[in-house]
């Protein structure tokens, strides 16, 4: 069973915001999906390796060239806000 | 001339003679789009002018004699997930509703490269999540065979814009099922390749070990044209394999007499509708009848992989959705009162339910104190699930089973999570597994399609593609 305070903490750490309303359908609802995943911790697995990815390929090196990569204009295309040929934020330090 | 019924490689055979331009073959396509949408809504973005100048182009080729690609002429729709430069990618998002990516996804690339020609950006699940195309941003797509249903999801709008005629040819992604459960609700051909066989570079991740994207056709040999097109090695993906690409066209042969192909008795044993079951065996008894050796075998954790995988797929998916900060690209909330806030309003206001729900179902499963329960163990059963397969392709070249438990159901009928969740019940597993499947038309019920799904080893697409082959001639092609 999973609570009220541990949605809103996990809001929290998702960056998400929900109505009180929200929190309490989404309580529901997130212990019936817990509920069904919950049935793995019954499976023997002592002595099993996870598997974190299919690929039993080793990561490749390559040689470190300097190689064209997209221009200041394009990356700044598709931000929010931008000035100075910089991202625009607001305000971090007092 | 009836051109939106042709093959894709008919199309490519009568461009390439000069019966039809590839000019004429895109507007007659262009044409479909215009009559079908409204009932439809297969596309999120038409892609006119481009598509209409790149047939040009095509066609200069071809009165200069110049050498054509695989692809010569046929138009190809894609899912909005995968990055087209200069054209929206919304992943049918209202996080980016605007986004327009500077650089193409390989497969784009390769695409053009072949002389194809991209028609639009097809409809999706929000952000890929969904089995049913019903949280797009964009609004529903319906299922040709019947408006009032679904097409499946989250690839819907692909297989549906292939189903309609509205493209001979589409690209999907399938994650747990979102190429092979809509190409069985929609009536077409739909392969997930194997882990590694295509790139994944510019397709927006949903859950990175899981991910793949693959080829929608009308007919067996039409979605192996595309796969020929899209797949090999790219040093952009590190997870891609170098390996020699066999001719998957020119292997396909109506003879597989000799073939060894199992069933899964666990997938028989799963809550399925009788219609599926019965055209599901009856089509078992049609391969034996083409000299396939048949036999039940146990896959005792299989049944495991739905939870598997919605463990595994959220908390990847959790990672990656942090990317979504409304900082440098996507939306950005309009008031604010510091940076925190900025984050918490923006992703709050521009992403939908499904997403929300599977971005706390994934960082509940990575926090401290659950990150053992859930994630390593998830990773320690895919194991499981992956030793079984691994154990089965000793000896089998196939393993069959339904595509889907359920007929495509209404839109608006489903509303709990998991009921929806267990609409991937058979496909999850093979993506777990990094395997290859495919689904195929195989029977009806009630006007509705029914798939079967072909099941093959890591990089045996060969395997697959033709037992698809041989039974679709049986079963007397296209349904």
């Amino acid at each position: 069973m999973v609570t009220k305070e541990v949605v809103k903490h996990m809001a929290g750490l998702s960056k998400l915001e929900f109505s009180d309303e929200e929190l309490d359908h989404f309580t529901e609802e997130f212990s019936k999906i817990i509920e069904y995943v919950a049935q793995l911790t019954e499976i023997d697995t002592e002595g099993v390796e996870p598997t974190y990815n299919i690929s039993q390929k080793t990561q490749p090196l390559r040689e470190d060239i300097v190689r064209e990569s997209l221009s200041r204009e394009e990356v700044l295309k598709n931000a929010p806000e931008e000035q100075y040929g910089y991202f625009k934020l607001p305000n971090i330090m007092e | 001339m009836d051109i939106i019924s042709l093959t894709a490689l008919e199309l490519r055979e009568k461009v390439k003679n000069k019966e039809i331009s590839a000019r004429e073959v895109v507007s007659a396509h262009l044409d479909r789009i215009k009559e079908k949408e409204s009932k439809i809504n297969a596309f999120i973005t038409v892609t006119e002018e481009e598509a209409l100048r790149a047939a040009d182009r095509v066609d200069e080729k071809i009165r200069s004699g110049e050498e054509l690609g695989l692809l010569a002429g046929i138009p190809v729709a894609i899912k909005d997930n995968i990055s087209t430069k200069g054209v929206r990618t919304t992943c049918a998002s209202k996080m980016l509703e605007n986004y327009i990516p500077p650089f193409e996804a390989t497969v784009i690339e390769k695409i053009k490269k072949e002389d194809g020609i991209i028609i639009g950006k097809t409809n999706m699940d929000e952000f890929a999540l969904g089995s049913s195309t019903e949280t797009s941003y964009f609004g529903a797509t319906r299922n040709p065979n019947d408006t009032e249903r679904v097409p499946g999801g989250s690839s819907g709008g692909s297989a549906a814009a292939v189903a309609a005629k509205e493209a001979p040819l589409a690209l999907g992604t399938d994650t747990g099922g979102s190429i092979r459960q809509p190409a069985a609700f929609c009536g077409v051909v739909g392969i997930k390749p194997t882990y590694g066989l295509v790139s994944r570079y510019g397709v927006v991740p949903m859950a990175n070990s899981l991910d793949q994207v693959g080829p929608f056709g009308r007919n067996v040999k039409d979605a192996a044209l595309l796969l020929q097109a899209v797949a090999g090695h790219d040093e952009r993906d590190s997870t891609s394999m170098e390996l020699d690409i066999p001719d998957y066209i020119n292997s396909l042969t109506d003879n597989i007499k000799g073939m060894k192909a199992a069933i899964p008795k666990e997938y028989l044993e799963l809550e399925i509708d009788s219609n599926i079951k019965d055209s599901f065996l009856n089509t078992v008894n049609i391969l034996k009848d083409l000299g396939v050796e048949i036999e039940e075998i146990s896959l005792p954790n299989i049944k495991h992989g739905l939870p598997d995988y919605y463990i595994i797929s959220t908390s990847e998916l959790s990672t990656n959705m942090s990317r979504y900060d409304g900082l440098r690209y996507g939306y950005r909330a309009k008031n604010y009162n510091d940076i925190d806030d900025l984050f918490i309003k923006s992703r709050t206001e521009a992403f939908g339910k499904e997403v929300k729900r599977r971005i706390m179902l994934g960082t509940y499963s990575l926090s401290k104190g659950q990150a053992d329960e859930y994630y390593k163990k998830a990773l320690k059963v895919r194991t499981l699930i992956k030793n079984d397969f691994d154990k089965a392709f000793q000896k089998y070249d196939i393993i069959l089973g339904p595509t889907t438990p359920n007929l495509p159901f209404k839109v608006g009928e489903i509303t709990d999570p998991v009921t929806m969740y267990k609409s991937d019940l058979f496909t999850v597993a093979v993506n777990l597994a990094g395997i290859c499947a495919l689904s195929m038309p195989c029977g009806a019920a009630n006007g509705l399609p029914i798939g079967l799904q072909i099941i093959g080893d890591r990089f045996k697409e060969i395997n697959i593609l033709k037992a698809a082959y041989a039974l679709e001639k049986s079963l007397g092609g296209v349904m």
